[in-house]
Formats: C-alpha cells, structure tokens, sequence
C-alpha cells in the first residue's frame, strides 16, 4: 500500500558544530506518522526529540537526510513556507500583542481576509475556552491560560501537522492531567496530526496512538502504547517505560533457562543463545519456594504504597528483582526479609531483548 | 504598620536624603540653580560691554523672532534667526533618522554575534562613543575637507575632477553629527534589542510571516523603548550642537548653540542668549515628553 | 558541511549594513591617528613616518599647561563625584520608593537630559556675577562645574553594582553581630569598590573630554586640552593637533579597556 504519510524522516542526520567539536544529535532517524495520528517521541534530555521536532518545523535543516510533509520534500523549505505549526515549550507569545491579535497572527500573515480572521479567531477562542480573556495582553493570564493560547494561535490557520514541543512541562500536576485531556479531545476533534515532544513517559502512554523512543539521537523502537509496554525490545525501552525486571538466561530450543535450571517456554520464538530477559514486575507473583516454573529468590525489603507493595527480592545469581503485589483486603503483611520465596510468571510476560 | 515600623520607615527616609544631599546641593549650585539665574537674566537689558544692566525687559524674548530694522527702526521677523532656527531642527531630525536608520542594523548585527564575541563588538561600537566630542569632529573634518582623504581618494581614482566643497555646509555638519552621535543611538537600540526573546522570531516564521513581517510585526513593536531612547540621547544633543556646527561648519552654518554663543561673544546681547537657551530648553523638554509619552503610552492599553 | 539551516535572526542586508557602519566609524579616526605620524604638514600628501609632531606637542608649553590643567579637574572632579555619587547611590538603591526619589533621580539625571549648550551659558551668567563679587578666578568654578555633570556618569556603574549585589550577604554579616558601618566598611564597601572604580574612571574620562561647558565657564588663558585644540581648530591647522588627539585617545581607550575588565561579570 502506497500512502502518503503525514510527516516523514528518511535517514535525517542532524550535526551541530564543526570539525572535532561536532556533535551529532540525530543519527540516521527513519520514521512515518501517519495522517490523523497523536505521535509521541519520548526520551529523556538529549536524546534528539526536540531536533527532530525542529527540522520537522524547518528551524533546523538536516545535514543529510530528507523530511517530507504530505509527501514533498521540505528539508531545505523555510518555516513560513511549511504547513506546520508549533506549540513552543516556552509558549513564545508576542507580549506586545492581545490575545486574539495573537491567535489571528498566523492568519494575518498568509493575507486571509479580515472577515475570515475575525470569525476563525472567534472560533478558536471558543474552543479553548479563553472567551472572556480575547482582549487581554498575554503576560496577564495565568501559565495554564498561556498554553491555551499558544495552542490557540496554532491551530488557527489550520496547518496539516501540529507540533507540540514539550507544552505540558511548565503546569502543576493537576493542571497538566486535566490538559492532557483536553489535547486529546481536540486531536480527535479537529482530526490533524498532533506531534507530541516529552520526557514523561506517563504521558506518552496515555495520550498516543504510536510511540517512538529515542536515546542518544537514535529511534529505539516505534510502536503502540502497549506494544511499547508489554514489548520492549531494547533495554533502553524497556528501562525507561514503566519498571522492569532484567533478568539473564539462555535460550534454547524455544526455551528460557534461568539460573538454577528454571526453564520457562518462550511464547514468542528467539534464537538461541545468552539474552536478557525483561519482566514487568506486576507480571511476577510471590509463591512458596520449589514451585515448578518459579525461579527462587530472597526477600530483601518492601516498600508499602497502599495499593500494592514493591517486594526487592535478590536471585540466586544476584540479581536484584522487583515484584509488585497487590495489597490483602485483611491488610496482611508481606513475606519476611530474609525469607526463601518463589517467583513465578506467565511466558508472556517473559521478554527477549535484543541488545 | 505599627508605630515602631513607621518610625523606622521615616529613619530610612531621612537617611536617604541625606546621602543624597551633597550630590544634590553641587548639582544645585552647578547645575540646575544657575538655570534660575539664566531665566532671570533672559528678562533683564543687555549691557553696553557685555554682562547685563538690571531693568526688566523684554528685548531678549522678542529678539528670538523679530529684530529692529536699522533704519525704520521697526520690529521685523528675523530671518537669520528662522534661518538658524530651521537649519537646527531639520538637521537634529534628519541625523536622528539616520542614525536610526544605520544604528538598528548596527545594533542588531551585535546583539546576534555569539556570546563570546559579543563583548569584542560591544567595545568596538564603544571606542568612539568616548572619544572625545572634538577629536571625532575633527576626524570628519580631515575626511571631508578639501584636501582630505575622501577627495585625495576619489581624485586618484580618477571619480572626480575637481574636490568636492563638502566642508563648511549643511552636508558636513549633517555627517558630522550622524557620525558622532551614531553610537548614543546604537547603545540603547543594543539593550532593547539583547532582552528581545529571539523565540518569539520563531514563533513569527512558525505563524507564516517573512522576513518583513517578522521586523515590522514582532521586532520593531518590541524594541520600541529602545528606538525611542536612542532618538532621545541623539536629537536632545544634536538639536544643542555647538562644538560639531562650529568645526565643520565654519562659522556660517550656524545652529542654535552657535547662535547663542555669538550673544555672548560678539553679539553682546546676553538676555537675548539667555532667552534663546531657555527656547531651546523649552523645546527639548516638550520633544522629551512627546518621546516618553510614545515609548510608555503602549503600557496603558490592555 | 555548512548548515544551511535557515537562521531566524538573519534580516537582510543587515549585517552588511553593519559592518558597513563599523568601517566608517574607525575609518576618520584612524585616518587621524595616521596622519600624526605623518612627516609632512600637508595632510593630502604623505611624507613618511616622524615623530615630529609629538616633539612638537610636548615642547608647547600652551600644550603642557593645558594638560596639566585638564589633568587636574579631571581628577578633582571625578572624585568629587564619584564620593557624593556614591552617597547617593546608597541611599536611593534597594530601598522602598519614597516620595521626592523621582525629585533626586531627575536632578543626578539632569545633566543628561538638558542640552550642553544651555548648562554652559547658565554656569557663564552665574560664575560672571560671583566673579564679579568675589574677584576669585582659579580654577574652581571648573572644578564644580565638571563635578556637577559628572554625577550622573558616576552615579550609574554604582547603582548598577549596588543593586546586583546580594542584599543576604549584609544580613549574615548583621546576624554575626556587625554594626551598620562595620557592614558598611567590610561588606557593602569591598563589594561595591569594582563600581566605584568604574564610575570615577567613567567621570575622569567625561570630565576628560568635555569641551562645551568647559568654554564657556573658563576664564581667560584658563585652556584645558579641548578647549586649546578648539582655538587651535580656528586657526592653522597642523598635525601637532593630530598628535595632542591621538595621545588623548590613547589616554581614553587604556581608561575604557580597564572600565570593560572592570565591569565584566566575573565574581
């Protein structure tokens, strides 16, 4: 199937500097978002998201690679001349200006008629519920009012793409829940593709509808939110999305054997050899030690979060493991550190990964 | 607020002024006191040899504009004096609007070097803002004069036949002014422009707008404090110019400083120097207020 | 590879402009500064390297006399103004505004905003008449006048200092028992010395250099280095003033180097 891909990367390098003090913040990124989705790059600082974000903005031009929007080639296009928009993490609103003179900006600037002006900055304004505030100047309102603006006066001139650089990272917690709300409702409102930049892997998990994850200017791996969570296929991912257990082991013949001989059928096959095995730790349950299939561990210590406890068990070889148990409606207490306990889990929780 | 804290608030008050009172008391005296005496004298007679004879009148006033015919002995309108009058102000907008013209680019192109390099410029555009007044002047003299080194250039080069007779007309105190007064325009124009969020500049091209735009739309409306700072510290100067008219224009382009300084000199008129100084002052603080009301008037709406 | 990102603080023919206006400005000067060394008088015409002009210059005694009273206002007043300024400075930074601060503002700014030319013909009337009255005609009415106009060239660096300075460091040194002047002379001073010393290099430069005022408030024979150069101006016109000016800018650019190294945010 030939589509056409809302946004584009083929093989984007992105250098900054000269020389010796070069320094390359995306290394031969590939990735295809299609129309309509929420797209997610998650990572934490430095990773390349937010340059990626910008040579998709055109503030940044690859140093090789192509970016294409709609299936044109835009790497070298100005951003006035690309059909994006941005949400800047600092918002950048013209402190000179109203806010209805900001949100027209855009509108303004591609010559549209006032008439048609006036009525769409009405309109966006309605929408994110500023009705009372159009003719304040901007430093007036409050951070989360700012933010509605700044997503305001970017979907104004109705680009194909929105790209949001971070926006949530300045709201109070409550705050930024009750935005995360609202920008998924206004994607599937206004059906454009929204590119969302963050470090919160939380919110990435709940608002998208693909993930990528990226580390050291690299896309790790690209997927649904619970293909991303349930199967990671690098450490980094597996590491950085919720908690993981890493557990070695050898595979053969469709089996895992773990220390001590345990061996756990493979519910999805992978060559043979030494690997490292990713397990959620809500996926493993405490049971009595001997139990076929269940690896034998020791109890360190348990963190109580009234929901569930965090047991830190230690595997014969060492390893440190974390196994979440819901709590007893009789409220009993845990094992006892020091005690010998069982950890078991399904097959499908056992994750090969890759590096 | 208790009564020990009034207190200690009237304490604080009074210590104030009290460090500031030797700085006022030699301004005083030295600086805004004589400017008293000045309007005084602006409404006494001129004395026969210079210095002031102690009857009120009004000549110095009436002598801005009008002067007595020597022979119908009647008031006429002083051409002269509208003449100089004229010359100032066209001259003190004109150098303004150049100044801001070249000093924005100036400004600008400072403001966006990168950081370390930034201070090398900052002192570069600084030299000349403190060398000294004359030396600049006659530094303009030795490239506009008949034998300086714009003719000897253009003359070599074969441009021109004959020099140019640059010196001693509006021309050359026009570019002697815009060339001294340059940096006083360029300084503010740098601060304004250095709080200037460049992010902004990303969110115009972002919104569609051209290079154009962006300046007129988001940069200029901005940095506006800056422009009218910068035409304040160049006009208010320019307008009492005395030194540069004086050198480059030879006596017979005269401005207002000039002209005043020709009441105490030659022209033994000194109520009429007196009244002229309080004109030009007048002028300079109503073009002051003007200018204040432009830059913080914006600050009102909203 | 060039980055042919596209640069959003680029305005066009802006830098070109710019360059354009660094080139003119040092153009004259330098012009000037070459032409002191210039064997000929003729200043069309270049005659080789000499030195002869300086000779010349520091053989005046016109020359030396008005240097050395240039020297010494210069330095009378920008210590004069830099004490009272520093005075001031203090008690108008870093406090709650109080009624009258604009009042002192607008005088210490005074000699900014009133045109050079109406301050001299003012201090002209006012010291005519007390040198009528008292007969004194030293250099004194100099000395006070550059000491007013240079208030607010002191003034500023100093309030600048004083208000980036951490107001915490003199609330330690009061919770560890230090009186008011103890602070003051072992806290506040130390820290504000950099401004200080900015400010009165600042004012010895202005007072350096001012021409104007100087002119009218002089009295005969009474030259300083300007005001000799401005008569000479009249007059031949000999690369001697060539020299006298490339010396002086010499003098200014040392005092602005040490005012930039000064001032730099480092501590």
């Amino acid at each position: 199937m030939s589509e056409t891909y809302a946004v584009e990367a083929r093989s984007a390098v992105k250098d900054f500097g000269q020389g010796d003090a070069a320094v390359r913040a995306l290394d031969n990124v590939s990735v295809a978002i299609r129309k309509g989705e929420f797209f997610t790059l998650l990572g934490p600082s430095g990773c390349g998201k937010t340059t990626l974000l910008r040579l998709i903005a055109g503030f940044d031009s690859p140093t090789s690679g192509m970016i294409l929007i709609d299936g044109e080639d835009v790497s070298h296009l100005p951003p006035n001349r690309r059909p994006v928009n941005t949400v800047f993490q600092s918002y950048a609103l013209f402190p000179h200006l109203t806010v209805a003179q900001n949100i027209a900006f855009g509108l303004e600037m591609l010559g549209r008629p006032k008439a048609e002006v006036a009525a769409r900055t009405e309109e966006m304004v309605r929408l994110v519920r500023l009705d009372r505030m159009s003719g304040r100047k901007t430093s007036q309102l409050s951070g989360g009012q700012q933010q509605r603006v700044a997503l305001a006066r970017a979907l104004a001139p109705r680009p194909k793409v929105l790209l949001l650089d971070e926006p949530l990272s300045a709201l109070d917690l409550k705050l930024r829940k009750e935005m995360q709300g609202e920008l998924k409702r206004l994607q599937l409102e206004t059906g454009i593709t929204f590119i969302f930049v963050t470090h919160d892997q939380e919110e990435a998990l709940t608002m998208s509808d693909r993930i990528a994850v990226m580390s050291g200017g690299r896309i790790l791996q690209i997927g649904t939110p619970r293909e991303i969570y349930a199967h990671p296929t690098n450490r980094f991912v597996a590491d950085f999305i919720g908690e993981t257990n890493f557990i070695g082991a050898r595979v053969r013949g469709g089996k895992a054997i773990f220390g001590g001989g345990v061996e756990v059928p493979l519910a999805a096959p992978a060559p043979d050899g030494d690997v490292t095995i990713a397990i959620r730790p809500e996926h493993m349950r405490l049971v009595p030690q001997g139990m076929a299939g269940a690896l034998s561990a020791t109890v360190g210590h348990a963190v109580y979060f009234g929901t569930d406890s965090h047991v830190h068990l230690k595997l014969i070889d060492g390893t440190e493991i974390v196994v979440r148990q819901q709590s007893d409606p009789d409220g009993a207490g845990g094992p006892k550190p020091g005690a010998v306990v069982g950890v078991s889990f399904p097959p499908a929780a056992v994750q090969v990964l890759e590096d | 607020m208790s009564e020990a804290e009034a207190r200690r608030e009237r304490e604080q008050v009074r210590r104030s002024w009290l460090l500031s009172l030797p700085a006022l008391a030699i301004l005083a005296v030295a600086a805004i006191g004589p400017l008293f005496i000045m309007v005084a004298y602006s409404f006494l007679t001129p004395g026969k040899y210079g210095n002031v004879e102690w009857l009120f009148s009004l000549e110095g006033w009436r002598g801005i504009l009008w002067s007595k015919d020597i022979f119908s002995d009647e008031y006429v309108l002083a051409d002269a004096h509208l003449t100089i009058f004229w010359r100032s102000v066209k001259l003190s907008i004109l150098t303004t609007l150049t100044t801001l013209a070249v000093g924005f680019p100036t400004a600008w192109f400072i403001a966006t070097r990168p950081p370390k390099s930034r201070a090398l410029w900052l002192f570069l555009i600084t030299i000349p803002f403190w060398t000294n007044l004359l030396i600049r002047t006659y530094a303009i003299n030795e490239v506009i004069r008949i034998e300086g080194l714009l003719n000897t250039v253009l003359l070599k080069l074969g441009l021109l036949s004959a020099p140019l007779r640059l010196i001693y007309t509006d021309i050359a105190v026009f570019i002697g002014m815009t060339y001294v007064y340059l940096p006083l325009m360029v300084l503010p124009l740098f601060a304004a422009i250095d709080r200037f969020d460049m992010r902004l500049l990303e969110a115009g091209y972002d919104l569609y707008a051209s290079r154009m735009q962006v300046l007129r739309r988001v940069i200029l409306p901005i940095v506006k404090p800056g422009i009218v700072a910068g035409s304040i510290l160049v006009f208010v100067p320019s307008l009492g110019a005395y030194v540069t008219p004086r050198v480059l224009g030879g006596g017979k382009q005269m401005m207002i400083g000039n002209f005043i300084e020709l009441q105490f000199g030659q022209g033994r008129n000194w109520p009429l120097g007196a009244a002229l100084s309080m004109a030009l002052l007048l002028v300079v603080m109503v073009a002051l207020l003007f200018y204040v009301r432009a830059a913080t008037g914006e600050k009102q709406d909203g | 590879m060039a980055d042919r990102s596209f640069s959003v603080a680029r305005l066009p023919g802006f830098t070109a402009t710019a360059l354009l206006v660094f080139v003119v400005l040092y153009l004259p000067i330098v012009t000037l500064v070459a032409y002191s060394f210039n064997k000929g008088v003729n200043m069309a015409s270049w005659e080789g390297l000499s030195l002869q002009w300086y000779v010349k210059a520091w053989a005046n005694e016109q020359v030396k006399a008005a240097t050395l009273r240039s020297l010494t206002i210069a330095a009378s007043a920008a210590a004069v103004s830099t004490v009272v300024a520093t005075m001031a400075a203090l008690g108008t930074t870093r406090r709650k505004a109080f009624r009258g601060q604009t009042l002192i503002y607008m005088a210490i700014n005074q000699p900014l905003m009133v045109p050079e030319i109406v301050t001299a013909v003012a201090l002209l009337i006012f010291f005519a008449q007390i040198k009528i009255w008292s007969g004194y005609t030293g250099l004194g009415y100099l000395i006070l006048a550059h000491s007013a106009f240079c208030i607010p060239f002191a003034y500023l660096p100093i309030r600048a200092r004083l208000e980036g300075m951490d107001l915490t460091l003199e609330t330690a040194a009061a919770d560890l028992y230090a009186t008011p002047w103890a602070t003051f002379r072992r806290i506040t001073l130390p820290l504000l010395l950099p401004g200080i010393i900015a400010g009165m290099m600042l004012a010895f430069v202005i007072s350096l250099d001012d021409v104007v005022i100087t002119e009218f408030v002089k009295s005969g024979g009474q030259d300083t280095l300007p005001t000799y150069m401005l008569g000479q101006m009249r007059r031949q016109l000999t690369p001697e003033i060539n020299a006298i000016s490339t010396m002086l800018l010499a003098v200014t650019v040392i005092l602005l180097t040490s005012f930039f190294l000064l001032t730099r945010k480092r501590d």
